[in-house]
């Protein structure tokens, strides 16, 4: 079975400044995949190398067994068109720790956006989808709210359906619960535990060890742009054997 | 036998804590500054009335025909040359974010070259093109000679919108960069092609702060037309010109220009308060009542209260 995701001595560089240095990493398909570190460490950068936000300086990234944002054609690689990279994105959900709503459209407007306009699916059948999608996140009765009317937590599970009306098999998560009132937290995770318990592969950055420990199937520590430690999330969190791990864990526990 | 009440301590209603009743500190400056400013406006006042001015003029030649026929010239001037601006300003600021240097280079010389120059001077050198250029020659499709080509009409469209199309590309370039990044991330990040992103995503938010510069500028561009009357076109001011010299009023029919002048700007800007009421949606939790809401409202609760007494009245 193809992994999911599949790194292999990936890197980037902004300029002189080298944030991914070789990163190696297999997602499988169905899991729950757990990065933790340090702000800084390259965890967000990898997340949004994964669905070409921002493109790889070196190393081999592939998703579903083909190459993010490349063509290989014998032991040649070709660039993309934007058009064909926005087609592998339809796949892929991704969820910002600034949920990025949009804010001219209402909640429901916002889920049947993408379904509409890069999928054509009538209108009406995008509606239903959106209310249901709601409906799951809990927010049924805020469809036609604008997200500056809705709380953090409720614009994010509002993101969360978004994403999902694109039917996607791999749904990215970056720093979901970051920038949320501590009791707005617990709303957004359970949406997360849901939709792990359904079998979606899923890719989250966070600082919740609590729901690293309780959901996630693998977690992988990174610090400084390179995989410190990897394995299950109980092992991992409760008896770390880098130094590394031990301090950043002694101090987020 | 009836139960005795104390009906004093009932009727009283719980003492609230006593309101301050304190002397105003008295602003003497406020009321000098006050006497002042009236004293110039009647002041201002008094010397219209008494120069020799036939206000009885203004009302005679208001709907004159001439002065009408000037009024759609303006206006029609005016649209123009704002949908020339618009579609100008959008594929120049479109052409200054892009990332080939070429075109990028190219809109930025246009903005520099219009924006540097005076729309007076601009005008009149398409004006007087005819001196450089004895003919237009767009190959097969039109040929024709300059003077023919270059009528006032046309020199006033060319010269006040290509100028308002540098303007109005500055403008749309900070509307188009007032939209956070993150928004432009989330729609890729679902997969929209960058025109779907820029016309559903980006563009929406953008209007929000292109749409009030905007409205300055179609006020603005109303008034700029008056500069057009050197091009021989009989628009607005011109006409009260022509009507000036022959009736022997032309103080008068200036006042008169300008009391249109004033009456279309004013009706842009109310038409500016409902356009930028309609893009805000979405950017504050409630959007505020139009005047005429407020009026109903009024009426409302007006009709509301006085329903009960009207029963029995």
């Amino acid at each position: 079975m193809t992994p999911m995701v599949k790194a292999e001595g990936v890197h980037k560089s902004f300029g002189p400044l080298e944030v991914l240095k070789g990163i190696d990493l297999e997602v499988k398909s169905g899991e729950v995949f757990c990065l933790i570190g340090p702000s800084g460490s390259g965890k967000s950068t990898f997340l949004r190398c994964i669905n070409h936000l921002e493109k790889i300086n070196a190393g081999r990234l592939s998703v579903d067994g083909e190459l993010v944002g490349y063509r290989q054609k014998g032991d040649k690689l070709y660039e993309l068109k934007d058009s064909e990279v926005a087609r592998k994105r339809r796949d892929i959900g991704m969820v910002f720790q600034r949920f990025n709503l949009f804010p001219h459209m209402t909640a429901v407007e916002n889920v049947m956006e993408a379904p509409v306009q890069v999928k054509g699916v009538s209108r009406g059948q995008a509606r239903q989808r959106a209310l249901e999608l709601l409906d799951r996140v809990g927010l049924a009765d805020k469809a036609g709210s604008y997200p500056m009317q809705l709380s953090g937590g409720q614009q994010q599970r509002v993101a969360i359906a978004r994403a999902l009306a694109m039917d996607p098999k791999l749904m990215l998560f970056d720093e979901p619960t970051s920038a949320l009132d501590p009791e707005l937290v617990g709303d957004v995770l359970d949406v997360m535990r849901d939709l792990a318990e359904s079998g979606m592969t899923m890719i989250v950055v966070t600082h919740e060890m609590g729901f690293a420990r309780e959901v996630g199937d693998s977690l992988v520590f990174m610090d400084g742009g390179v995989v410190v430690e990897s394995g299950h999330p109980r092992e991992v969190l409760t008896n770390p054997q880098h130094e590394r791990t031990k301090s950043f864990l002694s101090k987020v526990l | 036998m009836t139960v005795d009440i104390d009906k004093t301590t009932g009727d009283t209603p719980p003492a609230g804590p006593e309101a301050i009743k304190a002397i105003p500190v008295r602003h003497y400056g406020r009321y000098i500054s006050a006497v002042v400013a009236i004293a110039l406006l009647v002041g201002v006042v008094y010397a219209f009335s008494q120069g020799k001015i036939n206000w009885g003029a203004i009302p005679d030649y208001f709907f004159d025909d001439r002065i009408l026929d000037g009024v759609g010239k303006t206006l029609l001037l005016t649209v123009l040359s704002m949908v020339i601006g618009i579609v100008g300003g959008v594929m120049l600021a479109v052409m200054r974010l892009s990332k080939n240097p070429v075109t990028s280079s190219i809109a930025w010389f246009y903005i520099w070259f219009f924006r540097g120059t005076p729309v007076l001077v601009q005008l009149i050198v398409w004006f007087n093109l005819g001196l450089v250029f004895e003919y237009i020659n767009l190959g097969p499709f039109y040929k024709d000679e300059w003077s023919d080509f270059m009528t006032p009409f046309l020199t006033a469209l060319l010269g006040l919108g290509l100028n308002e199309a540098a303007y109005m590309a500055e403008i749309c370039r900070a509307g188009l960069l007032s939209v956070d990044e993150g928004q432009t991330e989330a729609s890729h990040a679902l997969g929209m092609s960058h025109a779907k992103t820029l016309r559903r995503i980006v563009i929406p938010q953008a209007m929000r702060v292109i749409v009030p510069p905007t409205g300055n500028e179609v006020i603005n561009m109303l008034k700029t037309t008056s500069l057009v009357s050197v091009v021989q076109y009989p628009e607005l001011l011109r006409a009260a010109q022509d009507i000036g010299q022959t009736s022997g009023a032309p103080a008068e029919m200036l006042f008169l220009a300008a009391a249109w002048y004033l009456l279309l700007t004013s009706v842009f800007s109310i038409g500016q308060y409902y356009l930028e009421r309609y893009y805000a949606r979405g950017s504050s939790r409630s959007l505020p009542a139009t005047p005429f809401q407020k009026i109903k409202a009024n009426v409302l609760s007006l009709s509301s209260r006085s329903k009960p007494t009207g029963g029995t009245a």
